[in-house]
């Protein structure tokens, strides 16, 4: 079982140029705890997940991963506290092939995934392990995304719609993945417009509207509330 | 016209091709890795020439030693100037990298002339590459096989630790997606300062290379960073393999022009610069965005 890792955030602004996009959010979430941030495009789920990672410049307000405060620690200080973060745009590098994008990021311990398991997990991605990263589908790039962050040891995982755009077949490979690292005992934080993929995995949803969270649902309330979320997601 | 002049041309053109190789490989990097324009890559080979003129006049250290020293000492003058400096403009517009760099680059070489004036002061061949082979066609002063050979090796070298090393994997990394890579736990400003040292390393190598051939002068490297430019161009911003090539491959047509029609052989890179820039905007070797 992972070390996993709590990820509390507290009053989170974050801004854009002059633009303010995130106004107070807060998120508890107990290490080994799956939950999703659902909501409309634009909410500003991305920029939750981004800004816990550090990439947004200006933010203020307090995150902490495991109890430690990160609002002004580099990106590069929270992926070494055990950070996976598995981005919207999957940010498959064109200059590496699969094999070097699942290698760059840095080892954290020795507790992550071995890379034939990866390969037996994802046996698309061994097939292709000599091809340019960006030749890769959709789906092959999303795998390749998820699975570099397995190799790490990381456990608390930020996954920005890791289902997005994808064919079913393929999202019930990424489920899989998603639900071991669960099993596993990782943290996930899940953003996720795919409402039924999510509530097959999370423990609770976060629901976003315009930078701030107006609702939390638990799981066992999903089915008594689902017209709320109905609303809530504007289907 | 003989063969002997023509090859002779090309053995010229073949040295002068490995300096614009070092040269361009270090202003390659730092382009591709920093998005900096690097006005300054000739004045850091300036650096590198007079370093080992100064150990060997102040301190009586010799070429082989210098051959290491002089490119360590302009990769720490690099650094420190880059974590001051240069680092602060990555944000801005390219076009303050360059003006900046062209700053630093007017006043390192004001201050050189300012002690030591314009006059090229000669630097020795070191004893264990005097004399020369005979070709048949021309006399080749092995100093000068000994300057092809190491910018080859030196150029494969920097080619094999960029393609097929881990720490080449970072920096490659870095350079096409530096917020992403800093979140997988890559520390990337210090790999920026770390990219930029090497950059300035290799022209400082060929400073030294360059002082016992060209005399060391403060001037020196001035006029070289255009051509280096146009070899970047014309190989594609950024691309390692292209600038390597295309450096000894215009060194080689520079020659060549040296002999079909010699008033074009200062031209000559340009002219190419202006077609490939028609032709095929990203270089030879670049990628098209």
């Amino acid at each position: 079982m992972a070390d996993a890792l709590s990820l509390a955030v507290a009053d989170l602004h974050a801004f854009y140029g002059d633009s303010h996009v995130l106004h107070g959010v807060s998120l508890d979430i107990p290490a080994g705890e799956c939950v999703t941030i659902i909501g409309r495009n634009g909410a500003g789920k991305t920029t939750t997940l981004r800004s816990i990672m550090g990439l947004i410049e200006r933010r203020t307000g307090s995150i902490k991963v495991a109890g430690q405060d990160v609002i002004k620690a580099p990106p590069e200080r929270i992926a070494r506290l055990g950070v996976g973060y598995v981005p919207e745009e999957r940010g498959i590098y064109a200059t590496l092939d699969v094999t070097e994008n699942l290698l760059l990021p840095r080892k954290i311990n020795d507790r992550g995934m071995p890379l034939d398991d990866i390969y037996a997990l994802f046996p698309n991605l061994k097939e292709r392990r000599r091809s340019q990263g960006t030749r890769l589908s959709g789906g092959e790039q999303q795998m390749l995304a998820i699975a570099r962050v397995l190799r790490t040891g990381a456990s608390l995982f930020l996954l920005d719609e890791p289902t997005e755009g994808l064919a079913p077949v393929i999202v019930q490979q990424i489920g899989k993945a998603i639900e071991l690292m669960k099993a596993q005992g990782h943290t996930i934080v899940l953003v996720e417009q795919n409402f039924h993929f999510a509530t097959r995995i999370a423990d609770r949803h976060y629901v976003m509207e315009r930078g701030r969270i107006i609702d939390m649902i638990p799981r066992a309330d999903v089915a008594s509330q689902a017209d709320k979320i109905q609303q809530y997601l504007g289907i | 016209m003989s063969s002997q002049v023509i090859l002779g041309q090309l053995v010229v053109g073949l040295i002068n091709g490995s300096f614009y190789a070092l040269l361009s490989l270090g202003f390659a990097i730092i382009v591709g890795l920093l998005g900096i324009i690097n006005v300054a890559q000739g004045t850091f080979y300036m650096l590198g020439a007079f370093g080992s003129w100064m150990l060997l006049n102040y301190l009586g250290i010799g070429y082989w030693p210098a051959l290491i020293l002089s490119p360590l000492g302009a990769a720490i003058v690099g650094m420190v100037l880059e974590r001051t400096l240069i680092s602060r403009v990555y944000h801005l517009d390219h076009i303050y990298g360059l003006l900046l760099t062209y700053g630093l680059m007017m006043f390192i070489m004001g201050t050189f002339i300012y002690f030591f004036a314009t006059a090229g002061r000669p630097y020795p061949v070191p004893a264990d590459l005097r004399g020369g082979f005979d070709l048949g066609f021309m006399f080749l002063p092995k100093y000068r096989a000994w300057v092809v050979l190491m910018a080859l090796v030196f150029c494969f070298g920097t080619w094999f630790a960029i393609e097929k090393t881990a720490l080449g994997r970072t920096l490659r990394a870095a350079t096409e997606n530096p917020n992403l890579t800093r979140a997988f736990g890559v520390n990337v400003p210090a790999l920026l300062t770390f990219g930029f040292g090497v950059g300035v390393a290799l022209a400082g190598f060929a400073g030294v290379m360059a002082a016992p051939i060209y005399s060391v002068s403060p001037l020196m490297g001035g006029d070289l960073v255009i051509v280096i430019f146009a070899v970047v161009v014309v190989g594609g911003m950024g691309s390692i393999l292209g600038s390597i090539v295309t450096a000894l491959s215009l060194g080689l047509l520079e020659g060549l022009t040296k002999v079909v029609y010699p008033p074009g052989s200062n031209m000559v890179i340009f002219v190419i610069m202006l077609i490939v820039l028609l032709v095929k905007p990203a270089g030879l070797f670049g990628r098209e965005r």
